[in-house]
């Protein structure tokens, strides 16, 4: 029996004065796999800011319930505490601050939270070991500035590792993919793959229905203008590399 | 001993500020105001010799007849030199020669400080010349610096002790006529540190003062001299903390280091006075004069992390002197609320192949105002000398201000100059992203802004450092906007 793990109704959201999400909805159980596909500025990576929190998007309507929790109004380090993970498109760098001493920040900051002693330096830096021969990370890169100077794959490369470290309930990647070699891809498809559970879920959105032969999505959606267009299963990714997105919007139209 | 009822309501209404608690030890005050008598009246409460009555006298003469300078990128009223006690000694002075002969109301204040002597004698090996207000009280770990020949003491102690060293170089890096403050200072100080490195030796420790402003309505005008003999080390700190207070609290200290050839120093500093409150009401004035003079191939580092002061207006600087002298100024600077600051550094290249690095971080944050002026200049002779500075600036507001004035007087074709500048205002992205892994955004604040001064605290010495990381914590709540 699958478990509801999130829950998005109607949800509205808007910048300044622009409308970007327009009603969307969204159900995602326990130990399934989601992909988001959808034109470029359709509001895909608007979506994700907004679950985890990003208080630029005003939320105008409808509701987020996580794990049996309304979260609309919920901090982004709480929702993070509670296990949202966002992979971001474009991680931002944090000069001086090492990749080591910012996860261990993260995650003390959440021991914190549920009254857990700081996590002990030796058993923190074995599990660092392991999660990052989980991506093929670079030794190098764990002591360096979070991001500085990181090449683009290596940026998303981290952004697993990190996953990896925190260990969370929903894990939205967007556009992971973009900027990686084809081997790294498949290193970093991989690594997803093991961290999957029954206990978790995982969003991918992408372009590119090559991601989805190494992470194979249980739903395809197609987000366009803030909506759900389209929902269907991996045969979908492949019919829209083919058509490309006109032929639903037109449909969604009518 | 008693608090009267208004010293009580105040010291519950300050508890706010960390460290802003008022030391119940009584002290022993010079009337209000300032003349010829009471710069006597200090010399002579102090037991001193004719030769530093007549420096008194003279720096008195000069400070009279100089108008305090208005050149600096801050707005504040001048303070009334004359509604100030230019005295205050703790009254029971004797001879310590054990902690158990401390008053224990002074071991509980640095015990709140965190600094027991007693721990720091076991764990750290920092020896202590605490100055609580004007008069050091005391002093450990003198035996063993002793045996090396090492003489660290307090200014005092010196006079009476070591007239030579103090004769010689007294005034020698800052003249009693070089400015304002430091005129003033020269008159009327009070206490402060006296440090002697004798040839060839590598001072153990890092020799460390906790400085305290300690008494409503007292200046505090310390005056420290450090002298490095040939070939010798030493690494100094010094900290200080003030309890909070309604007025205006001034500060005027004169730091002279003598690195003689082949020295070196390295001095660290971690300033939190009192800032004022939020609505930026009182808070200390910090006028300081620092210099060193630096020998052939000496080397002359200040580091800082200045935190606290409402005003704050204060240059580190080293004179290259020697060939191959080197002079380094690493700092960071951070203003929040109204606080004000206009410092940085002065590197004088007089011999050749003199070398200085400028690294200078300033955060602001509120509606402060955070200046950076820096001089480097190249006389004549200095050939192919080299300097290379860094300004950055990192604005946590709309409403702060950072301004950058480097000022470069090259005389000599041979010498390069490299001056780099950045400003930058904290990214809403940076916080997003680390609250999205769970970090708070006072937390993610702190590890930004530390991530940013790293290049300055990695110089620190590591007790040091870890201090100095918590203040900027402190120093930075709820400064985003
Ligand atoms: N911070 C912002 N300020 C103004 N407009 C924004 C902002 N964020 C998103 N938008 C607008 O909202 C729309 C959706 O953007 P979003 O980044 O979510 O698209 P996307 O589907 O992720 O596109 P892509 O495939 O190119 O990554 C775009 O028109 C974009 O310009
Ligand atoms: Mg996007």
């Amino acid at each position: 029996m699958s478990e509801l793990l999130i829950e998005i109704k109607d949800l509205e959201c808007r910048i300044d004065d622009q409308k970007i999400l327009q009603g969307l909805n969204l159900k995602i159980n326990k130990g399934e796999v989601h992909a988001i596909m959808g034109p470029n500025g359709s509001g895909k990576s608007t979506l994700s800011s907004v679950l985890a929190g990003n208080d630029n998007y005003e939320v105008t309507n409808g509701s987020i319930n996580f794990l049996g929790e309304e979260i609309s109004e919920m901090s982004p380090e709480e929702r993070s505490w509670k296990g949202m993970f966002l992979a971001f498109q474009y991680p931002v760098e944090i000069p001086g601050v090492s990749n080591i001493n910012f996860l261990r920040t993260a995650l003390n900051e959440r021991n914190k939270f549920y009254g857990i002693d700081s996590i002990p330096a030796k058993e923190f830096l074995k599990m660092v070991a392991e999660k990052s021969e989980l991506v093929g990370l670079n030794n190098k890169l764990k002591n360096r500035s979070v991001n500085e100077g990181f090449s683009g794959g290596e940026k998303k490369r981290n952004e697993i590792f990190q996953m990896a470290m925190l260990d969370p309930k929903l894990s939205i990647l967007d556009e992971t993919d973009s900027g990686l070699d084809i081997d790294a891809l498949k290193i970093v498809a991989n690594g997803v793959n093991k961290l999957k559970s029954s206990e978790n879920a995982t969003v991918v959105i992408t372009h590119y229905q090559r991601l989805l032969d190494y992470i194979v999505p249980d739903f395809v959606h197609v987000l366009h203008e803030g909506k759900i267009i389209k929902t269907g299963d991996k045969s979908l990714a492949l019919e829209l590399e083919k058509k490309g997105y006109d032929w639903l919007k037109t449909d969604s139209n009518i | 001993m008693s608090y009267t009822e208004k010293e009580l309501k105040e010291e519950l209404d300050n508890k706010s500020y960390e460290f802003g608690f008022v030391s119940d030890i009584e002290s022993e005050k010079a009337p209000i105001g300032l003349n010829e008598d009471i710069v006597r009246l200090i010399s002579s409460k102090k037991n001193e010799p004719q030769w530093m009555l007549d420096y008194r006298l003279e720096s008195f003469r000069v400070w009279k007849e100089m108008s305090e300078p208005n050149w600096a990128h801050v707005k504040y009223t001048k303070p009334d030199f004359q509604n100030i006690s230019y005295y205050s000694a703790p009254k029971k002075k004797k001879e310590l020669q054990s902690l158990d002969e401390v008053d224990p109301e002074l071991l509980r204040t640095m015990e709140k400080l965190g600094i027991s002597i007693e721990e720091q004698k076991k764990l750290s090996g920092v020896a202590v010349d605490f100055v609580m207000d004007s008069v050091s009280v005391a002093t450990s770990f003198k035996e063993k610096l002793g045996e090396l020949g090492i003489i660290f003491c307090s200014f005092s102690e010196a006079v009476q002790n070591h007239p030579d060293l103090v004769k010689k170089y007294m005034g020698s890096v800052v003249p009693h006529t070089d400015n304002y403050y430091s005129a003033l200072n020269s008159a009327v100080f009070s206490d402060g540190s006296f440090c002697y490195i004798p040839k060839g030796v590598r001072c153990p420790m890092e020799l460390s003062t906790y400085f305290r402003i300690n008494e409503s309505g007292t200046g505090q005008f310390e005056r420290t001299l450090l002298i490095a003999d040939e070939s010798s080390y030493v690494s100094y700190l010094e900290g200080c903390t003030a309890p909070q207070r309604d007025e205006n609290q001034l500060h005027a200290a004169v730091v002279e280091l003598i690195a003689l050839d082949k020295a070196e120093i390295k001095y660290s500093t971690v300033q939190n006075w009192y800032p004022g409150d939020a609505k930026g009401v009182g808070g200390v004035y910090n006028f300081v004069t620092k210099r060193g003079i630096c020998g052939y191939r000496s080397k002359i580092s200040w580091t800082q992390v200045e935190t606290g002061s409402a005003v704050t207006w204060k240059y580190p600087s080293c004179i290259l002197k020697g060939d191959y002298s080197i002079g380094e100024f690493y700092s960071v600077a951070v203003t929040n609320n109204f606080q004000q600051a206009d410092t940085g550094t002065k590197m004088i290249h007089i011999g050749k192949n003199t070398k200085s690095t400028i690294i200078s971080k300033g955060i602001s944050a509120g509606k402060s105002q955070n200046s950076y002026r820096g001089l480097v200049k190249i006389g004549k002779g200095a050939k192919n000398s080299r300097n290379f500075s860094q300004c950055d600036s990192l604005l946590m507001t709309d409403q702060c201000g950072a301004h950058t004035f480097p000022y470069i007087e090259c005389e000599n074709p041979t010498a390069t100059v490299e001056h780099e500048a950045t400003t930058s205002k904290i990214g809403e992205e940076q916080l997003f992203y680390c609250m999205q892994r769970g970090i708070s955004e006072e937390k993610a604040i702190s590890l930004i802004v530390n991530g940013y001064a790293k290049e300055v605290l990695n110089k620190l010495p590591m007790e040091f450092a870890v201090e100095a990381q918590k203040l900027l914590e402190i120093s930075l709540e709820g400064s985003v906007g």
